[in-house]
């Protein structure tokens, strides 16, 4: 009962993610993959994500702060994030990579530090949104098996 | 999602041959653990069987341990240790499972590539569920070629039409020449194609045994592809030619294909790097020893011309596998470049040497550009192309003279002997191997970079039969830059499944003469004419092998490339392979000349004998100069070194009993040779095997 509230803020806020566009289908993907054998692998996927990224935004900072950028590297790295970022369906984050990515192409130095801004802050608004969600999800969850239906 | 068994379920898969695709065996590899994550999970979720890794060398380790224990590989394409497309390339000549790529990419190019290089399919990230349920159909393909026509008519029709085979519309011959033959759009599945044709009318084979190419199998294999020429070299007749019990035309169509696909990738390459090495690396042992050996083969060869700039030492290594490769590989390769090499094949091997006077200039400037394509000799697959040379000539009758230039650039950039090991490695291309190596040396760096990784990828793949994998090897060694690195890598190819080692083999041979790129391939020419072994005819043209013997004796001294001398690897195998060395030795051409020279007679001989010598000449010269690079490209030179002045005296020693060869070099190097090809296990020399190419080169060195 009480739940059902909770299960239908989740909802929303769910559907609310797709709807910015923050997700996408891949991430249903991932829900899909989830059961009971393994209750909460979106979860476990997303935290792998963050914790995995991290270290490959920190990098590419890094090599921003080289002159001159080696694009190869960079794009590299890129690469790399756009995959990740890909199979948990990070949609803003995706797309914000390949712009990263046109820039190295093009050697626009200039347009690959202000898409990796960019980058960054879309980055971390999912980040909170997803941690947001999952917390709800964690309370939605056990509240479920807790409240023995009265 | 339900897999539903299809075709008949049990198409004998190993592992759930009732349920399949339910429970097919399928081993991911990705280096993002987090996209690794994700497709274990959507996999399992198809109800397959997975298993995963984040290192490409851990996936091939696993693979190779047990080859029947997968059904598939999906792999990324951009990891770390090891690019996607050289695990997919060795995956699918070693072990002929089907490969689906992933990539974030979905560049055109890459997807190419992907094909090209034999994937089954081509998915992008992120992979959706759907895609996964059908990838099993890919290892059904492979598995029922004939009974699995349903399937693979349409396919195979558009593949075959695809491919622009010449009217093979064989369908259903086999869904997985069919298969390749799309991919691969290659011209050389025409004759699969209608080998095809004709198995389709073989019982459906229900799963046949998978059929394991040994050395010795694909040296024979080899020998009846060069025998009939490889524009001619239809499955059945082939398989005629072998005389193997048990094997049918089938084996042979896919074990041509993937030579094919091997060859022509062997003249692209020149890409490829360093993963080679990495591969390589990984590979058994007896690469290593390959690698070792080759390096110490050209060590010494190129110790010879020594001069091999650091890199080449490097990048011989590879080389020394080459002759590594020879002498397995080059066994069997042997059998195709010694056809062209031979003297008695002197049409050919005129041919070639024409070739590789013609080569030379291409091949001269493929040094320059890299062209990986050391394997020249390996002219089909090679395409030559990178040398920018003759390319063309890439047949492998030919590529004395065109791999050569491959070859040869590839040496020449190689100076890590890579170049030479490449073709070295199959002993034929030692031969070719040589020049590049020769080549190498002077561009060094180009080539090596691009044949090497060619050559690696070819080379890995084989694998199997350390054939001339060492060539290929080396051929991939040439990865100029990586030289060192790939020569490890390709040190691996010799393990090639002796798919790849054939064309490696090929070339080397063929391309030693060429190799010497610049100056040799100019003296490889000349040299060639008696053999495809031209390679020294590169180094000192003036060497002129034909017949002097006598001459190479002294001329040794000229080349260090003992390139050419590693000509007349036409006869015997580490023939080529030296002259592979020869080749790299491009530092040492002058010397290897002289000794070209004297091994280009030998080479007429057609015997190894002559080659031999020379090559221990060259190898003596190269010993001298040449930090032989070849094998080490990590920096064992030292222990090359020292092997390599014990490969030469042993090749000396070895010389003298064995082949009883008049020749005193020559016979050494026969001697040499012979012991090494023959022993391939152990021979006396660990360089046997690959080394063969060294002691050829040694020879020379020593001399």
């Amino acid at each position: 009962m009480e739940k059902n509230p909770m299960r239908r803020q989740l909802a929303i806020m769910r559907q609310a993610l797709f709807d910015q566009g923050y997700l996408d289908e891949q991430f249903i993907q991932l829900e899909e993959l989830q059961d009971d054998a393994n209750p909460n692998f979106v979860e476990e996927v997303v935290t792998s994500y963050y914790r995995d990224s991290a270290r490959l935004i920190l990098k590419i900072e890094q090599a921003l702060e080289r002159k001159p950028f080696d694009f190869n590297k960079l794009d590299g790295y890129m690469h790399q994030f756009k995959g990740s970022s890909s199979s948990i369906g990070a949609k803003k984050v995706k797309a914000e990579s390949t712009l990263f990515r046109e820039h190295c192409n093009s050697g626009n130095g200039e347009g690959c530090v202000r898409a990796f801004q960019q980058l960054k802050q879309e980055y971390a608004t999912l980040k909170k949104k997803l941690e947001a969600y999952f917390q709800l999800a964690r309370q939605a969850g056990p509240m479920e098996t807790a409240c023995r239906p009265k | 999602m339900t897999m539903e068994e299809k075709m008949g379920g049990s198409n004998g898969e190993d592992g759930s041959k009732d349920r399949f695709p339910v429970g097919m065996r399928v081993l991911a590899v990705d280096d993002d653990p987090i996209c690794l994550k994700v497709l274990e999970n959507l996999l399992r979720k198809c109800q397959y069987h997975v298993s995963t890794t984040n290192q490409a060398i851990t996936a091939l380790k696993m693979l190779r341990e047990n080859r029947n224990r997968y059904d598939m590989v999906i792999s990324d394409v951009n990891m770390p240790d090891m690019d996607g497309f050289k695990l997919l390339e060795l995956v699918g000549l070693e072990m002929d499972l089907p490969v689906i790529m992933l990539s974030a990419h979905s560049d055109t190019k890459l997807v190419m590539k992907g094909i090209t290089h034999g994937a089954c399919d081509y998915l992008l990230k992120p992979v959706r569920i759907e895609e996964l349920k059908n990838i099993w159909q890919h290892v059904v393909r492979r598995k029922k070629p004939d009974s699995k026509d349903q399937i693979n008519p349409p396919n195979q029709d558009k593949a075959r039409r695809g491919t622009g085979e010449a009217g093979q519309t064989s369908t259903s011959s086999s869904d997985q020449k069919v298969n390749k033959k799309r991919k691969d759009q290659s011209e050389d599945e025409e004759e699969e194609g209608e080998d095809n044709e004709h198995e389709n009318e073989d019982p459906s084979t229900q799963k046949k045994p998978r059929v394991v190419w040994s050395v010795e199998l694909h040296r024979k294999f080899v020998a009846a592809v060069n025998q009939l020429g490889l524009d001619k070299a239809v499955p059945k007749k082939i398989l005629d030619l072998m005389n193997v019990e048990g094997l049918t035309r089938e084996n042979v169509a896919s074990h041509l294909q993937k030579y094919r696909l091997y060859l022509k990738r062997l003249s692209s390459v020149a890409t490829q790097q360093a993963n080679m090495v990495a591969v390589l690396g990984s590979k058994d042992p007896s690469y290593l020893r390959m690698g070792s050996l080759d390096g110490f083969g050209d060590f010494r060869t190129l110790t010879g011309p020594g001069r091999l700039s650091s890199a080449s030492l490097s990048s011989y290594q590879p080389g020394g596998m080459f002759g590594r490769l020879n002498s397995s590989a080059a066994l069997s390769l042997r059998g195709i470049s010694p056809r062209v090499i031979q003297p008695g094949h002197s049409q050919t091997l005129n041919n070639s040497i024409n070739g590789l006077g013609n080569i030379q200039p291409a091949v001269l400037p493929s040094n320059q550009n890299q062209n990986g394509t050391l394997f020249q000799g390996i002219p089909t697959s090679i395409e030559l192309n990178q040398l920018s040379q003759n390319k063309s000539t890439n047949h492998f009758g030919e590529f004395n003279r065109d791999n050569d230039p491959n070859v040869f650039g590839v040496a020449t950039n190689f100076q890590d002997a890579r170049v030479t090991v490449g073709s070295s490695s199959n002993s034929l291309s030692t031969a070719s191997g040589n020049p590049l190596l020769l080549q190498a040396n002077t561009q060094q760096t180009q080539y090596s970079g691009a044949f090497g990784n060619h050559s690696s990828l070819g080379v890995t793949s084989l694998n199997q039969e350390s054939f001339d994998m060492d060539v290929c090897g080396s051929s991939n060694f040439l990865d100029h830059g990586r030289r060192n690195e790939n020569w490890q890598g390709t040190v691996q190819p010799s393990n090639f499944s002796s798919s790849s080692l054939s064309t490696s083999e090929v070339f080397s041979c063929e391309q030693l003469p060429t190799n010497n790129l610049q100056e040799n391939i100019s003296w490889t020419r000349s040299h060639l004419s008696n053999s495809p072994i031209d390679l020294s005819s590169s180094m000192a043209n003036s060497v002129r092998l034909e017949d002097s013997r006598g001459d190479v004796p002294s001329q040794v001294g000229l080349n260090n490339n003992v390139i050419q001398n590693i000509d007349y690897t036409a006869k015997q195998q580490w023939g080529d392979r030296r002259h592979n060395y020869n080749e790299n030795l491009n530092h040492s051409f002058s010397r290897v000349d002289s000794l070209v020279s004297a091994s280009g007679s030998m080479m007429d001989r057609s015997n190894a004998l002559s080659t031999k010598a020379t090559d221990v000449s060259l190898f003596s010269q190269l010993s001298s100069d040449a930090p032989y690079v070849f094998q080490h490209p990590e920096g064992e030179k030292s222990a090359f070194d020292t092997k390599l002045r014990s490969n030469e005296d042993f090749l000396f020693e070895q010389t003298k009993p064995h082949n009883g060869f008049s020749q005193n070099n020559f016979e050494s190097l026969e001697d040499l040779m012979s012991s090494m090809i023959k022993p391939e296990q152990n021979n006396e020399t660990p360089l046997i095997e690959g080394e063969f190419g060294f002691d050829a080169y040694t020879l020379g060195s020593c001399m």
